[in-house]
């Protein structure tokens, strides 16, 4: 791996291009990077456990609040690019994380990894982020006409999670 | 022993953010959980054992079978929702 910061948490917004040019400038030897961007969504998908996504929309959201808890939050994402690196064979991980006040369409996270090739970068981009569904300190309360709600975990994510013989115990 | 509580998203709202309890040596996570609801009011409500409610024993998620060792900080919170 290389010596890059591998984890931030911040408000500010992130530059996807910059990210993954950043990861491979000095690592000739990468030749894949694969990359997620997580987004604020305009409307809630249902109530936690519901069955499926988007099936019923209870409101528009107007705004998004992300808490967390600092150091804690750093350290978890820091130890799951670790067991990512154990499991997966890629040379370089960046996740990148913003809190506070967020609108609809706003960027939330950015997971993007390096490797070889594509495989195990498209694995390891998979994993890390159904890791840091369940397993990453991060609170979301959003907004809507009728108030403002702590969005519920959802039982999929745990089922993400599973896929990779990893039990989140999470949202069950 | 001296324990530092923190709660985090609608508990945080509900019980603030920190506090300091005094705890009995050996006392597990589950204890101190007990202990906090036999208060009543806010804290049995939010931390009542039909709630999904998670830990995190020095800033790492654990279960509340673990033991709490003195100046610890034990963290209280609902199921994470980032990413």
């Amino acid at each position: 791996m290389n010596m890059v910061t591998r984890v931030s948490v911040q408000t500010a917004d992130f530059d996807l291009s910059a990210e993954v040019r950043a990861l491979h400038a000095q690592d000739h030897g990468v030749g894949a990077v694969a990359s997620f961007v997580g987004t604020v969504r305009d409307r809630n998908a249902g109530e936690a456990g519901a069955a499926g996504d988007g099936v019923a929309t209870i409101g528009t959201i107007s705004a998004m609040e992300l808490e967390h808890y600092p150091g804690m939050t750093e350290a978890a994402i820091e130890a799951m690019i670790d067991e990512a690196v154990r499991r997966f064979d890629i040379r370089a991980a960046r996740v990148v994380h913003r809190v506070g006040l967020l609108q609809p369409g706003e960027q939330i996270v950015l997971v993007a990894v390096a490797s070889a090739h594509r495989g195990m970068a498209f694995q390891a981009c998979e994993f890390l982020m159904d890791y840091l569904k369940t397993q990453a300190p991060f609170w979301k309360k959003e907004t809507t006409p009728a108030g403002s709600r702590w969005v519920d975990a959802r039982v999929a994510d745990d089922s993400a999670l599973a896929r990779w013989g990893v039990a989140a115990a999470n949202a069950s | 022993m001296k324990v530092q509580i923190r709660y985090f998203a609608s508990l945080r709202e509900a019980l603030g953010a920190s506090e300091t309890v005094e705890l009995a040596p050996g006392s597990t996570v589950a204890a101190l959980r007990e202990q906090l609801l036999a208060r009543g009011g806010r804290h049995a409500e939010l931390l009542g054992r039909e709630r999904a409610v998670r830990c995190a024993l020095n800033q790492t998620m654990s279960g509340e079978s673990a033991v709490v060792p003195e100046g610890a900080e034990v963290a209280f919170f609902p199921p994470v929702t980032g990413g």
